[in-house]
């Protein structure tokens, strides 16, 4: 499973949502995600690749979010 | 930290003072560009109580008296007073001075400031009292008028907080079990800088006396120690979620405590929740909180209650109590 699939299923749950509604270039705001839900996202995100993330304001995207693990995990 | 054999302490009674001035988030939306729907979704508050003429000190004093009458104590009885404030109006006398002054008290009295977890700290050196058998009758206070630190033109922050003090008499007993205690020094996260004063001498840089605070961050950090520090509880407790009839969080938003109760995977029920009517009251709102309990007939006498703090320091704590 690549990031982006398993980051998509964590804001699927989040959301409530179809993980097919979920691409890359998603906005968190289209999807009614504001900047507490994208905090409780990282969160998510922390637990399952086991990094630490700085949440800041230019996560705008999904794949802002991606990008971010990316960095981190190589 | 298991007490027994150690005398430790019980609730002996609770009160509760907040300011008249009931301020809404309609209120609010005439002084800053915020709505109703916006404070309310992102911090779950709906109306705090603002100070026109109330004191820190003023309010430390109503609810000692109620706490004082709750629990049949008189003042004179009392063997220390130990207040948390961050907000008072004078920096000496401190507030516990201030009170055991105006109630009729005769015993030592000093402050702590700890912040939004400091009601625990008044506990935690409370039961240190009590274990060396120094104390019988002890009163704990937190109280804030948070209003003076804030930037009213900053939507981010005027909006989260409210002003408010809370008190419990505490007397001798088995009811203060485990506890737990975290410091993570910093003032990126959370930062409410002093008066700098006017000395020719010093020359560092004055910065605006307000609450200023990473929302994101602090979220984050509130969420993490609500969890570790109960399932911490928990674990050394050898106690499930089901045990625990109550928890009762430090009041900061709403949505911290759902995302805290969602991880933890216990009761939502069992998170008492005012900060709708209250707001964030720092160090005030934990015994706030146990007070309305109490007076509603919510707590039963052998009822578990954790308690859980977070807040500037940064800093986060819990404990274990009988009721």
């Amino acid at each position: 499973m690549t990031i982006f699939e398993k980051l998509a299923e964590i804001i699927a749950e989040k959301v409530d949502c179809d993980v097919s509604e979920i691409k890359p270039e998603t906005k968190f705001d289209s999807l009614g995600i504001d900047s507490l839900d994208i905090t409780e996202i990282v969160m998510s995100v922390e637990d399952e690749f086991g990094i630490e993330i700085e949440v800041s304001s230019d996560l705008v995207c999904v794949s802002d979010l991606v990008n971010k693990i990316e960095e981190l995990t190589n | 930290m298991s007490m027994s054999g150690i005398m430790s302490f019980s609730i002996l009674g609770t009160g509760m003072s907040v300011p008249e001035n009931i301020v809404t988030n309609d209120d609010l939306s005439k002084l800053v560009e915020t709505s109703d729907e916006w404070i309310s979704q992102r911090v779950g508050v709906k109306e705090r109580r603002i100070s026109t003429t109330e004191t820190a000190v003023d309010m430390a004093c109503e609810a000692a008296l109620a706490a004082l009458e709750n629990s049949g104590v008189k003042p004179e009885e009392l063997d220390l007073i130990l207040a948390a404030t961050i907000s008072s109006e004078t920096i000496c006398p401190s507030v516990s001075c201030m009170v055991q002054k105006r109630i009729g008290a005769n015993c030592m009295a000093y402050d702590i400031n700890a912040a939004c977890s400091a009601f625990l700290y008044l506990l935690e050196t409370a039961a240190g009292y009590f274990a060396r058998n120094k104390v019988k009758k002890v009163l704990v206070v937190g109280t804030e008028r948070l209003s003076k630190l804030l930037d009213w033109t900053d939507r981010g922050t005027c909006v989260i907080f409210g002003d408010g003090a809370g008190a419990a008499v505490l007397g001798e007993g088995s009811g203060y079990h485990d506890s737990v205690f975290t410091v993570v020094g910093g003032d990126e996260v959370i930062k409410i800088p002093n008066y700098i004063g006017d000395s020719p001498f010093f020359k560092g840089e004055a910065e605006p006396p307000h609450i200023r605070m990473n929302g994101q961050e602090t979220f984050k950090y509130a969420v993490n120690a609500i969890v570790s520090d109960v399932r911490h509880i928990l674990v050394n407790s050898g106690l499930s979620g089901e045990d625990i009839a109550h928890i009762v969080p430090h009041q900061a938003n709403k949505r911290i405590i759902d995302s805290a109760a969602k991880r933890l995977g216990i009761d939502y029920e069992k998170f008492y929740m005012n900060i709708d009517r209250y707001g964030n009251t720092s160090s005030a709102s934990i015994p706030i909180a146990l007070d309305e309990m109490n007076r509603k007939g919510m707590l039963k006498r052998g009822d578990k209650i954790i308690l859980t703090a977070f807040g500037g320091g940064l800093s986060n704590a819990a404990c274990l109590i009988t009721w």
